[in-house]
């Protein structure tokens, strides 16, 4: 790539104020840097994967309209967690953290237990038991 | 307290804290030197490793390897600590401090709030330097930003022990030995040869023969995944190339750069060729995003969009195959 074909496009990184930097040849053959505002392709990119994290949230936040799935299960996805990352931050298994993704079994967890899942998602407790989907 | 330290921004923060790292303590060394030496230019492929709902690719050796490899060549000595209370590693990193030490760290992506919200997620090898404390916030040379910023000690807390997949774990590193008289050339071509053989490595999920597999996966994902995962998985391995580190072409002309010095420090003119034909195979990297990204465009001839992309980065394997096989002659 020269410097001059260092793409200039808009981007999420104005929204920033940052700039990155690109390695590229001037016209002597030399390599050199020069900043980027971003790339129209990455652009498109990162926007299709929100687009794919956004409806994997919805999707989890129908679930707990429904009473399918407890606040867990949204705040993880909003969180852009998995389960084997949330039990990593829970200090649990994934299988006791799957189990409260149960609305039943999310109602009888006790005031510590919510407690470190508010910390996690870096919201209150009140947030977490009285999110509805709604 | 602020210790003395000049922030210089690069493409690529292991590459970057490095540097600046060594250039705070007398040696310059830039970016593509630090890269080339650390032997950084490496693939891997774990198709059974899923992150953000789709394969892992990675386009760099694990955190921490490129500074020690760099490190162990030149005969520079890293401290490195690791953590298992939080207390203690705030305590150590103020020490170090008081001590004009800036102090490198590996930390999780997720919660810097200074990066735009799409690059934010769960990665945990990203490095940064500590250099200062005022009015109860962390000076931070991040350097992939343009200038330093601040970290309350909540914020470099969460960072610093994040969790999941290479955990930092509270991690600070920072060179206490670095030789009076420093000859680059045995580590270069050291280094070189280490990168040859990780690149052509008779394994099949590493190095060209990685980046094949990913070439022929691509084939088969839309009709056993479907369209939508097949373009959410094709995604993933343009953003772990182009955005998380600059892996694809970024890299490519890092290490291009890194061959021209290398050329006039070897009194080597093949590598100066290789260094532009290791620059193209850069551009045809980007090429391969800029088709990966009109998949999202395009509704019609899906099939043939995954065909094209395939042959694409089989091509470029291909490419890459016999460039290694010369740069391992060639010194």
């Amino acid at each position: 790539m020269k410097k001059s074909e260092v793409p200039q496009d808009k981007s999420s990184l104005q929204d920033k104020n940052l700039k990155e930097v690109c390695y590229a040849i001037d016209d002597d053959g030399k390599f050199t840097t020069e900043l980027s505002s971003g790339w129209e392709v990455k652009t498109i990119i990162q926007e299709n994967n929100l687009n794919h994290l956004n409806e994997i949230i919805q999707e989890a936040k129908l679930k707990v309209q429904k009473g399918e799935a407890s606040p867990i299960e949204y705040f993880m996805e909003l969180n852009r967690m998995d389960w084997k990352l949330l039990a990593d931050y829970m200090g649990k298994w994934v299988w006791q953290i799957k189990r409260h993704r149960n609305p039943k079994v999310f109602k009888n967890l006790s005031e510590s237990t919510l407690k470190k899942y508010a910390e996690t998602f870096n919201i209150s407790v009140q947030e977490l038991t009285t999110f509805t989907g709604n | 307290m602020r210790a003395t330290f000049t922030h210089h921004q690069t493409a690529h923060c292991e590459n970057g804290v490095a540097s600046n790292l060594l250039r705070n303590q007398g040696l310059e060394l830039n970016e593509p030197m630090v890269f080339g030496i650390g032997s950084g230019l490496f693939f891997v492929y774990l198709p059974f490793l899923k992150i953000n709902h789709a394969p892992a690719v990675s386009y760099r050796p694990l955190p921490g390897q490129i500074f020690n490899r760099l490190a162990n060549r030149l005969g520079i000595k890293i401290k490195r600590i690791k953590f298992s209370n939080k207390k203690k590693a705030q305590e150590v990193l103020e020490e170090n401090l008081r001590n004009n030490i800036p102090t490198g760290l590996q930390v999780g992506v997720y919660h810097l709030n200074y990066f735009p919200d799409e690059y934010r997620f769960h990665f945990n090898a990203h490095n940064l330097v500590v250099f200062g404390k005022e009015n109860g916030n962390f000076l931070i040379s991040d350097p992939v930003m343009e200038t330093t910023t601040l970290l309350t000690e909540e914020e470099l807390e969460r960072v610093r022990f994040a969790k999941g997949a290479l955990a930092p774990k509270g991690q600070l590193y920072y060179p206490i030995y670095i030789p009076q008289n420093i000859d680059l050339a045995p580590a270069i071509k050291k280094a070189i040869k280490k990168t040859c053989n990780d690149m052509l490595a008779p394994v099949p999920i590493v190095g060209v023969r990685g980046i094949r597999m990913v070439g022929r996966a691509i084939l088969k994902w839309p009709k056993k995944h479907g369209v939508k995962k097949a373009n959410h998985y094709l995604g993933q391995i343009v953003r772990m190339q182009e955005e998380i580190g600059t892996g694809g072409g970024g890299f490519r002309f890092i290490y291009a750069a890194f061959l021209q010095q290398a050329a006039e420090i070897l009194n080597n003119k093949q590598l100066e060729e290789l260094s532009l034909e290791m620059m193209k195979i850069g551009d045809l990297w980007r090429d391969f995003a800029v088709n990966a990204s009109r998949v999202y465009k395009k509704r019609s001839n899906q099939d043939n969009v995954y065909e094209a992309l395939s042959a694409e980065l089989i091509h470029i394997a291909d490419l890459e195959e016999a460039f290694f096989k010369k740069l391992k002659k060639a010194i």
